[in-house]
């Protein structure tokens, strides 16, 4: 019996459940607190920092030798800039922190930064790409004149005569709100320093423990074996907690400058300030249609607003170099002409962010597809077949291989699921009735589980994508996996000990996955962008095979049968032809204490694995039904379809709470959240009662259907899963509004798509119309 | 601001005597002084929820409420949720439901939920959404919180007469 696909129950909750879990905040008994003090303005000269008499009050002018963060892309067009871990002598967002100061408590290390005073000449803040890219635009660095510090560019040769041989061109202009991950834990270290050894014990609420430790040991100039990182339970991360930040780096520093335990958490309102935003883009797109529908070809033009520095190690690249390679989307066209630039300006730094440019890119190419097949006169759904991919490998125009999936199959289940003709009657009678109702739908790629490879092609200096584990049955029976990988919440430690268990034929609960532990794990890189369950699961799947040879070896000579005849499971080592069993724990007793028995196979039950694949794309299509208060601008979800085809489902409960999770941050992006900056640059939206994400009041059911295709592409034919929840969402959901608004003629282009922005659209629409 | 004062906290049945700041929040007497560090803090601000806690079993953000403001009360908190190692019926109903993820926000829920529950054995779905819009879940969506939340409800109304007797 298999214990993949199957909904076992989380290994990781029993302690979450009981208040037990142990997240950074709980580790910090006894260590001296910290706080930053932050800039309260966007741009300006430092002119000085007056610092209380009393009190441990650090400044930039004390981190001696310390070194900026500054993470490279070798790409000719890209600009490396540093970001020192405390400003020195400018700041460049309102946020940045200038210093660090050291107290016996909490309260009082509030008390003593409020009593720091940095004294700031201003400077005219560059906030939004106006400001930015215009004509005589302030530089945010002086290494980067015109604000841009990356820029991607492509033109397949058949571009022109393609673009020129259209039927219709539709030329659309959208727009992202600045968004935030917000996990519910902010970020936050307790670093611990062992005064026998000099060695520091980093405790952070990271998704990327070796990553941190490399980082932190580079700027502060010191072998990376006197750090020791551990990510504890982490309360969620969604991409803000794969960055080194300045403050870890800071509390290391102090840690071995005071030669004691320092803490740092954060709050709300840093975290909204100072951790990373994401989204804050524009993309402008033409896409060249025949009179039938078929795309022929697409010209874009992507702008990333990046905020103030590059964060390390993936660099500001991430997002407009995933717009320019992505954008194509599941989408056949073979022509394809883009630049995508990253711009810098007096904000915070972007990180990656569930999806990463994807969102946008999906609601960019299908909002086109909805607008060509309205001018065509073609039926939405009809116009999405016409284009949607169907042989595999499938080569985009720039290059990227797709495996085998079910794009047109999925959209064809969703439609299904709505009963599409079925709403169309609902929605003819609703409207007679004076309510706005609609449909839309968003069919989308999901490229998931890549490896070295798709991050080479980056340029990147530091190249993430493999991941290593160190598997061992002990003489006992029982399984320890040390992974690389760095899971938040995503309940990995179950889902990789039911592939384990399959492998080894011992329950899962006998399989102890390690992670998020730079002296217990292999080099490894954590855990974000969909990745860990094809590659942690792929290297966990390998080296589980191996160890299962090894125990088959030696059950066989204990059986005086062939290795081949031994089937592993139910804690039983199986020989099938002569009815013979032996207990896998008796096995594993004599592979460590009879090795000598057992020359060809040699002492203990260890073995290390490696995977490293070139990536695998999950597809989806997201259908929903909203309906549009015209009075209001507010928008209510009547239904959420998800058809998700992400291979083979290791365990189905947890990749549905994947999905509603992101489905959840999808509609939050469509509808609800928005970082605002004025023109100063100050945040407007700096606690949650201005910063709105969904509560359950606002969120729809969700309906989820499974396809299966095997892909070669992946070992474990399981492909990622994390981000296609909000890569989708939000093109669905504006798609719904736009049909629900068909009466008035109005189209939408820009999200959130918040009741005000709503009611302008229809005020303008009833002014054109009516006036 | 030095000036302590001392508090009782009666906290899942237990006497803390602790001297704390007037200012010190109910939440940080609690992780800090008492070493209960099952409730989370979120924001600080009173909308995320995570560090709700029964005060006189009515559900309560202990952010915002002072630790010296509780003396008398008797306060509960995710700890005392299971009786040794049998989970309370919420508790065991997330996690059959999956209404947790990271984990996070769980005991702010779970204690919302209790206080809500107990109050209303008989809440409508309706109602329980409302309420249950007080906290805010990062990870699930909310889809499984509301599954497992009925799901206890249901339980906790079958065990009712006995406990009622």
């Amino acid at each position: 019996m298999s214990w993949i696909g199957r909904s076992l129950p989380r290994l990781e909750d029993p302690s979450l459940l009981k208040g037990q879990g142990r997240f950074v905040a709980d580790l910090a008994q006894g260590a001296a607190a910290v706080k930053f003090v932050r800039s309260p303005l966007a741009a300006g000269a430092i002119l000085g920092i007056e610092k209380p008499d009393d009190g441990l009050v650090f400044t930039a002018d004390d981190l001696v030798g310390v070194k900026g963060i500054r993470p490279l892309l070798h790409r000719p067009d890209y600009v490396p800039v540093s970001q020192p871990v405390l400003a020195k002598d400018r700041v460049v967002f309102c946020g940045q922190a200038v210093a660090a100061v050291v107290a016996e408590d909490q309260g009082l290390a509030e008390d003593l930064a409020e009593q720091v005073f940095v004294d700031i000449e201003p400077e005219d803040a560059v906030v939004d790409f106006a400001q930015a890219l215009g004509e005589g635009a302030r530089p945010v660095h002086p290494e980067a004149p015109g604000n841009v510090l990356v820029e991607g560019n492509i033109r397949t040769p058949g571009f022109d005569a393609a673009f020129a041989s259209a039927a219709e061109v539709v030329a659309l202009e959208l727009r992202s709100g600045r968004q935030t991950a917000m996990p519910l834990e902010a970020r936050g270290g307790v670093a611990r320093f062992d005064p026998l050894t000099g060695r520091v014990t980093l405790y952070a609420s990271v998704q990327m423990p070796h990553m941190l430790r490399t980082g932190i040991a580079d700027v502060l100039g010191f072998p990376e074996s006197d750090l020791r990182v551990v990510a504890p339970d982490v309360g969620g991360g969604f991409g803000q907690k794969m960055a080194l930040f300045p403050e870890y780096v800071v509390l290391v520093w102090l840690a071995r400058h005071l030669r004691r335990d320092v803490a740092w958490l954060e709050d709300r309102r840093e975290n909204f300030l100072a951790a990373a935003h994401s989204r804050d883009q524009v993309f402008q797109v033409r896409g060249a249609f025949a009179a039938d529908g078929t795309l022929l070809a697409l010209e874009a033009d992507l702008k990333s607003n990046v905020g103030a520095f590059s964060c390390y190690p993936v660099t500001c690249g991430v997002e407009p170099l995933m717009g320019l390679a992505e954008l194509p989307g599941p989408y056949r066209f073979s022509e394809y002409a883009a630049r995508s630039r990253g711009v810098t300006t007096n904000t915070c730094m972007m990180a990656p962010y569930r999806g990463v440019a994807r969102p946008m890119l999906t609601l960019t190419m299908e909002r086109m597809m909805d607008v060509a097949a309205r001018r065509l006169g073609i039926d939405p759904v009809e116009i999405r077949r016409r284009n949607l991919i169907e042989t595999f490998p499938h080569r985009s125009p720039t290059g990227l291989v797709y495996d085998e999936g079910s794009y047109g199959e999925t959209m064809e289940l969703a439609v299904k699921a709505l009963d599409l003709p079925a709403f169309r009657r609902q929605q003819a009678e609703a409207r007679s009735a004076g309510r706005y109702l609609g449909a839309g739908f968003s069919v989308f790629s999901e490229r998931t589980g890549y490896g070295t490879p798709a991050y080479a092609a980056r340029g990147m200096d530091i190249v993430p994508g493999y991941e290593l584990v160190n598997l061992a049955m002990d003489p006992s029976g029982f399984v320890e996996a040390r992974i690389g990988a760095s899971p938040h919440g995503q309940g990995l430690k179950t889902s990789l000990a039911q592939l384990i268990s399959d492998e080894l034929g011992v329950l899962p609960s006998k399989v102890r996955v390690i992670a998020g532990d730079t002296d217990a794990t292999p080099y490894g890189w954590g855990t974000f962008a969909s990745r860990s369950m094809v590659i942690s699961g792929g290297a966990c799947k390998i080296a589980a095979g191996k160890v299962a040879e090894r125990l088959k070896s030696i059950a066989a000579a204990m059986m005086h049968v062939e290795p081949e005849a031994i089937r592993l499971a139910d804690d039983l080592a199986y020989a099938e032809a002569t009815n013979q069993t032996v207990p896998i724990g008796e096995v594993a007793r004599a592979a460590y204490h009879q090795s000598h028995r057992y020359p060809q196979v040699g002492p203990g039950l260890q073995e290390q694995a490696l995977y490293d694949p070139a990536g695998t794309f999950s597809n989806a299509c997201h259908a929903c039904i909203v309906e549009v208060d015209v009075e209001t601008g507010g928008v209510k979800i009547r239904r959420f379809v998800v058809a998700e085809d992400a291979g083979v489902l290791i365990n189905p409960m947890i990749v549905d709470g994947q999905i509603h999770g992101g489905v959840a941050q999808g509609i939050a992006n469509a509808l609800f959240e928005e970082l605002v900056y004025d023109e100063a640059g100050n945040l407007l939206t700096a606690s949650l009662a201005d910063y709105l994400p969904p509560t359950i009041a606002e969120m729809p059911s969700i309906e989820i259907e499974h396809l299966v295709t095997y892909s070669e592409a992946t070992i474990t034919r399981a492909k990622g899963v994390g981000e296609g929840g909000t890569i989708g969402a939000p093109a669905a959901v504006i798609n719904a509004i736009v049909d629900a608004l068909s009466p008035f003629g109005i189209d939408l282009f820009e999200i959130p798509a918040t009741p005000q922005r709503i009611r302008d659209l229809i005020r303008n629409a009833e002014r054109t119309h009516h006036v | 601001m030095s000036d302590k004062h001392a508090v009782t906290l009666n906290v899942n049945g237990k006497d803390y005597r602790i001297q704390v700041e007037p200012r010190r929040t109910l939440a940080d007497a609690l992780r800090d002084d008492c070493g209960l560090t099952g409730t989370h803090i979120g924001c600080e601000h009173g909308v995320c929820g995570a560090c709700t806690v029964l005060v006189d079993d009515r559900p309560v953000r202990s952010c915002l409420m002072f630790a010296v403001q509780v003396e008398g009360a008797r306060v509960r908190t995710v700890e005392g949720l299971a009786k040794g190692e049998e989970l309370h019926p919420l508790q065991k109903a997330f996690w059959e439901k999956h209404g947790l993820q990271c984990g996070f926000c769980t005991p702010g829920f779970l204690m919302l939920a209790t206080g809500i529950l107990e109050a209303e054995p008989d809440i409508s779905d309706e109602d329980l959404r409302d309420v249950l819009s007080s906290n805010l879940c990062r990870c699930t969506g909310y889809q499984n919180i509301i599954k497992a939340v009925c799901a206890a409800a249901s339980e906790m109304r079958a065990c009712q007469p006995s406990a009622s007797l």
